[in-house]
């Protein structure tokens, strides 16, 4: 975990890639687009019509034998990682996993984006072809609704998800893009809300309106990727996105256009907005929750903080999910189960620092700060009681996911409006 | 030619005709309201890369052209090693360039910050996120393409020429007026086409550099492409795009153009 710490954001594959094209990372992941089609995704799970006979899409559980070998495709800085005697890095918990289930994993990061990998795994998905990975991990949003839509995801076996229904946190048991997790199973999570620096700031920020004051004009970071714009509004505004109307949206935008006219709004950011906020040239922005506590650490001080607003915040949900024609099927689902272990949890989250999806790893992050050298200690106490990282049961019920676009005249709709306060 | 030039204008030009999305594909259906949409919702967007893409080249050629002409004029033998000291820095990748400027002119950075508590400037001054920004960043950005063949050009020129003006008297201005610049100028419209083309085009220094309002085409063509997937759309921008270069450059080489860089 120390390795990752230090390695500075610019280091980073995804920033790096940023160089060259407009800067995203897994945070921002949905760029833009937004397109769950559930109503066709239901019809062909066959949900709504028929519950009693419910048709399995994809399902290759009768058939699956253990293989001995896992092809896991993740993002960049995403997993915990330690160093070995020769400076190769190592990933603990992976190691853990191969020791006691006798499965090697073939761990990679090859996703920068959700975008760009979609369009990478699409043509081979498209003839029927595997993809390489047993398991790759995608965000909510549009693409993830797209391998829905396509049925390229394989169906997920619940007997064989013992951990996960044991100890997953309940809000990821009721997510509208996935209801019942038959394709999907959570990663990691994290919050989009307001990020400010208290000092510049003069005082805390609590309301979502704090981003339209005027004594505030020429300071204020917002995002430019639609979802987290549109929805973050949406709720601002006190409509929830999850069940909000074309005619809220366009409420919205008007919002978002007259912050954008009264001079308020310095830019627009993609990633870079953490930038801006730590060097002041925003004092508040829109921001997701692991920056702002990555950049504090980084930093070695508390100068920025995070607050979801009093009207809601935002939560986006990176998910582990097997694609159709994966080789090992029932290796990624053992591994998928294996994750949900607390004391698993808990290891990953002292490294990765966004929304852990089981609650129950605190206590084991309480313990390893009681156990750990001094030096180490501030750190995991911190982590251990982070809102960012085990949220209360209020926080979360006090934010959504982004609305569903059912269909592409809902999608254009929504792009149109939102796209248009950005450029 | 017809592999590297007409099959890509021919690909965008069907393109920007289709309907449909990314998921159940792109129809070609003569949607000519990809054009009318894209014209309605980024005109302005048109206008900033005009206005920004404009002004960065005449930046450029008011800072390269005494800069060309010192060096081929009064630099006697050290001409190569002032040209590779102007040039030296663009071996380095222009984005990182942008992105040391973002650095530099940030409202507090290290060129702000100390004028700031001097009280030199004003609190909320700022460079960053306005269109001055993007446009210095612009001219900066292809300050090569424009000193190189205005300093060619001035090179090129025969002493004997400027000899021979000063011997029948002419005065230093005059032998700038009438020797020395015209005889530049395929130079100085080899550089505006070299500067203005991409500066126009650009879509990184307006979001490094700039801020809200600033955006221009190449961006939105860029977002609709990439974050939007909307094809159709991306391709109607951009063909209105060069529909509307190729007119400018065709008005410029009628005004301006030497047949020297056109063949006539």
């Amino acid at each position: 975990m120390s390795t990752d710490k230090e390695v500075p954001y610019y280091m980073d594959p995804s920033f790096l890639r940023g160089l060259t094209q407009k800067r995203i990372t897994r945070r921002t992941a949905l760029q833009g687009a937004g397109a769950v089609s559930m109503a066709a995704f239901m019809a062909a799970c066959g949900i709504g019509s028929k519950p009693a006979t419910v048709a399995h899409t994809n399902w290759v559980w009768d058939k699956a034998t253990k293989a001995g070998v896992l092809d896991f495709a993740n993002w960049p800085l995403y997993i915990d990682t330690g160093t070995d005697s020769k400076g190769k890095t190592t990933y603990p918990s992976l190691e853990q996993f191969t020791k006691e289930t006798g499965i090697k994993v073939n761990y990679s990061e090859p996703i920068l984006d959700n975008n760009t990998y979609f369009a990478k795994a699409a043509p081979e998905l498209l003839l029927g072809k595997s993809i390489g990975y047993d398991i790759i991990v995608v965000t909510n949003g549009i693409y993830l609704s797209n391998y829905m839509e396509q049925n390229w995801l394989t169906e997920l076996d619940p007997s064989k998800l013992g951990n996960f229904n044991q100890n997953a946190a309940p809000r990821l048991l009721a997510r509208g893009f996935d209801p019942g997790n038959k394709f999907t199973i959570p990663w990691q999570s994290g919050f989009t809300g307001i990020g400010y620096n208290p000092k510049l700031t003069g005082r805390d920020i609590t309301s979502f309106n704090d981003l339209f004051d005027p004594k505030f004009a020429g300071k204020v970071g917002m995002f430019s990727e639609t979802q987290d714009l549109g929805n973050l509004t949406l709720r601002g505004i006190g409509i929830k996105p999850e069940t909000s109307t074309p005619s809220d949206w366009q409420k919205a935008a008007d919002k978002l256009k007259a912050q954008r006219a009264a001079g308020i709004v310095r830019k627009y950011y993609d990633q870079s907005y953490i930038d801006a906020l730590s060097k002041g040239d925003t004092w508040l922005s829109m921001a997701w929750s692991g920056d702002i506590f990555q950049t504090n650490l980084s930093a070695g001080n508390e100068d920025l903080k995070f607050v979801i607003p009093s009207e809601g915040g935002i939560i986006w949900t990176d998910n582990m999910t097997i694609p159709v024609g994966a080789a090992h099927p029932l290796d990624a689902i053992t591994y998928m189960n294996w994750v949900y272990q607390p004391r698993v949890a808990a290891t990953m989250a002292e490294s990765i620092e966004y929304i852990t999806p089981v609650p129950s790893a605190q206590q084991f992050i309480q313990q390893d700060a009681a156990a750990a050298k001094k030096a180490d200690q501030p750190l995991l106490q911190q982590l251990a009681q982070s809102p960012l990282i085990f949220p209360s049961a209020e926080t979360l019920a006090n934010t959504s996911y982004y609305r569903v676009l059912a269909n592409k005249d809902e999608t254009n709709k929504w792009l149109d409006l939102f796209t248009s306060v950005v450029l | 030619m017809l592999l590297f030039f007409l099959l890509p204008i021919a690909t965008l030009a069907i393109t920007s005709l289709e309907s449909g999305d990314f998921i159940s594909g792109f129809d070609f259906t003569w949607n000519f309201g990809n054009y009318s949409r894209g014209f309605n919702l980024y005109s302005e967007q048109y206008l900033h890369a005009v206005e920004y893409g404009g002004s960065a080249t005449i930046v450029a050629l008011l800072v390269a052209y005494p800069a060309a002409y010192w060096i081929a004029f009064h630099a006697g033998p050290r001409k190569s090693s002032y040209l590779l000291a102007v040039l030296l820095p663009f071996f380095v990748s222009f984005v990182i360039r942008t992105l040391a400027w973002e650095t530099i002119l940030s409202d507090n950075g290290v060129l702000f910050g100390p004028l700031k508590s001097l009280n030199l400037l004003p609190n909320d001054f700022r460079v960053l996120a306005t269109p001055v920004a993007v446009t210095g960043g612009l001219a900066y950005t292809f300050f090569p393409f424009m000193l190189l063949p205005v300093y060619a050009s001035l090179e090129k020129i025969d002493r004997g020429l400027v000899e021979a003006a000063q011997d029948l008297f002419a005065s230093k201005f005059e032998v700038f007026r009438r020797v020395i610049f015209p005889l530049s100028v395929p130079g100085v419209f080899a550089g505006v086409l070299l500067t203005g083309i991409p500066a126009v085009a650009d879509y990184v220094n307006q979001d490094l550099l700039g801020g809200v309002g600033t955006t221009m085409v190449g961006r939105v063509i860029e977002t609709q492409f990439e974050v939007n997937i909307n094809y159709p759309l991306a391709a109607a921008l951009a063909f209105v795009f060069m529909l509307g270069l190729l007119a400018t450059l065709i008005i410029y080489q009628r005004i301006f153009g030497t047949e020297q860089i056109m063949g006539g």
